[in-house]
């Protein structure tokens, strides 16, 4: 692999010369990059609503879809094609400039994000210093589309919805960060690609974050179900009671942009949780057993997997909080837990307790910190 | 830091391209926030401007000033901003009176404003206008642990004032909106969890009724 970029690299410079070969050659590299993160992305975010379907379906004894093609496998593909094919109506009374650019606002950060965020130690669009700011910044602005999408639609129920979901993304962004405050603490650096190589060691899982900031963890996955105005946190588009909220005047396109939007964003809430808690490619078992101890790009898709089906489990399980709850919930609970536990973290770091036994595991000078 | 193209040859020129850029839609948007009609347009072009003024300070090499201007003002501060200004039904005709009665005032104020401005560009003693760029950090440094290490060590006192003063602000604006309102109903979750069926629920044992045929006509109880 390596020895391929090298030899396209210096195929690069001799046919475009010294002085456009590099940057031709990098502007290349960054767009193959992209297109190796955003074209698997958006296979996953078609599949996966089919996966959905599937486990939600068999969870309410029920079958899912089965009906095109085998085992209902082209089923995305059939939704694609009705999606593409609708009519696009935009409501006389809409802010029309607006109410176009909306969905391209939400699907805009959800996808530009991917470019910090890394697979393997090399396949990463920007090893950037501060990914996880970017991160944080990306992911807040994820808020517009829906907000605009509310107000340009001229509609009661769009604008409920708009606001509902303003101020529940504002409130749980809060304890999100805060978690991941306690996540870079622990690892000392803001860079993605380091924050798994710290939770490298020869015990496996027990090095991975996940142990000491556990209710960090925990914190951060349902920050992340708020986040992304999915169950039970959906008062946004609340069908029984406001239809669907912001997008309850989109159609065909348009629509489908706020749901790839969404479903991207859950991957990321899983992504990070990933990489900041689980040890991203990092293997579970110790560094001793031969083969299952190697680490690899699969553990970090079992991983996101994982705590993917646990989105949809939470969304088959559990009926929706009353809104004056969910506000309890991120400023009560979460941002005082949160706060508590950045300081123990604090206390795990100083000096005679991170030598202490099981402490210095992660936070301990013979660690490889 | 965000990865840029590496650009060696031309790397001054195309990062004068992207400098032009982002400066003129800055000052193109923070033109238009002042002019725009609606204000919810005019909100929206401020988010634009913040976007373009972060954009200038990543050209500077100041990631993290950069990612958290984004983070705290057009992630949060400007969201609330909008929430508010969407709320508002405003009317533009009563908003337009008296433009011409306060123009004198305005001006005097923009006019002063505007030469407090230049002055801090064009005096020397400044050392604005030749000031040099750092230029790009030492591979290994990073900015945010920098920016931290000056800020907790040499700046702490003003630091720490800082953060007594936004606290101050956040108690003031909450005593200034807290009305203690006394028709609200408000759920107490601690009691609610912590009550036993003991508490609502009352058990008697008592002897099995028999079943007897309604009498015709009961009387009222008393």
């Amino acid at each position: 692999m390596d020895a391929l970029v090298q030899t396209l690299n210096q195929g690069f410079i001799t046919t475009l010369g010294a002085t456009w070969g590099p940057p031709a050659w990098a502007l290349t590299k960054t767009l193959v990059m992209v297109v190796m993160v955003v074209v698997p992305l958006l296979l996953f975010v078609l599949y996966f609503q089919l996966v959905e379907r599937w486990v939600i379906g068999w969870m309410q004894v029920r079958r899912g879809p089965n009906r095109v093609g085998p085992f209902g496998l082209l089923q995305p593909i059939a939704d694609a094609i009705k999606l593409l094919l609708k009519e696009q109506i935009v409501p006389s009374g809409a802010n029309k400039a607006l109410f176009l650019v909306a969905p391209a606002l939400s699907v805009a950060p959800a996808m530009a994000v991917w470019a910090v965020i890394p697979f393997t130690p090399n396949w990463v669009v920007a090893n950037a210093d501060a990914g996880l700011l970017v991160v944080l910044a990306m992911t807040s602005m994820g808020v517009y589309g829906v907000i605009i999408a509310g107000w340009a639609s001229n509609s009661k129920y769009a604008f409920i919805g708009a606001m509902r979901s303003a101020a529940q993304v504002v409130s749980y962004e809060i304890a999100m960060g805060f978690a991941l405050v306690g996540g870079l603490m622990a690892a000392q650096t803001m860079n993605l690609t380091q924050v798994i190589a710290r939770q490298d060691g020869p015990f496996g899982f027990a090095e991975w974050f996940f142990v000491p900031l556990f209710p960090l963890f925990i914190i951060h996955f349902i920050a992340g179900v708020a986040e992304t105005n999915r169950h039970p946190f959906d008062v946004a588009e609340g069908e029984s009671e406001i239809v669907a909220g912001p997008l309850v005047e989109y159609s065909g396109m348009t629509w489908s942009l706020f749901f790839l939007a969404e479903y991207a964003n859950m991957l990321l809430v899983a992504t990070i949780s990933t990489i900041l808690f689980l040890g991203g490619w990092l293997s579970p078992f110790p560094k001793a057993i031969p083969l299952l101890g190697e680490p690899g790009i699969w553990w970090m898709f079992g991983k996101m997997m994982f705590l993917m089906l646990m989105f949809v489990w939470i969304r088959a399980s559990f009926p929706r909080y009353r809104y004056d709850q969910i506000m309890r919930l991120g400023w009560k609970i979460f941002i005082p837990l949160t706060i508590v536990w950045i300081v123990v973290v604090g206390l795990m770091m100083m000096e005679p307790i991170n030598n202490l036994p099981v402490i210095n595991w992660w936070f301990g000078k013979q660690s490889g910190h | 830091m965000i990865a840029l193209p590496e650009l060696k040859p031309n790397k001054m020129t195309f990062q004068a391209i992207v400098f032009y850029v982002f400066a003129s839609t800055l000052i193109i948007s923070a033109l238009v926030v002042i002019t725009a009609r609606n204000p919810v347009h005019a909100a929206l072009f401020l988010v634009l401007s913040f976007c373009s003024a972060a954009a200038l300070w990543l050209l500077l090499y100041a990631e993290f000033l950069a990612l958290t201007l984004i983070l705290v003002y057009v992630g949060a501060v400007m969201v609330l901003f909008l929430f508010v200004v969407m709320m508002l039904d405003i009317n533009f005709d009563k908003l337009r009176e008296g433009f011409w009665r306060y123009l004198p005032v305005a001006a005097t104020v923009a006019i002063l404003m505007l030469a407090q401005m230049l002055l801090l560009l064009f005096d020397r003693s400044m050392r604005l206008v030749s000031a040099a760029s750092p230029g790009a950090p030492a591979p290994g440094v990073s900015n945010t642990k920098e920016l931290g290490r000056v800020l907790y060590t040499d700046y702490l006192l003003t630091f720490e004032l800082a953060a007594v003063i936004l606290l101050v602000a956040i108690v003031a604006a909450i005593a200034l909106t807290l009305r203690g309102r006394k028709e609200v109903k408000t759920q107490n979750v601690g009691e609610q969890v912590r009550v036993k069926s003991s508490d609502r629920l009352k058990i008697i044992s008592m002897a099995a009724e028999k079943d007897e045929p309604p009498a015709p006509v009961s009387p009222p109880a008393a």
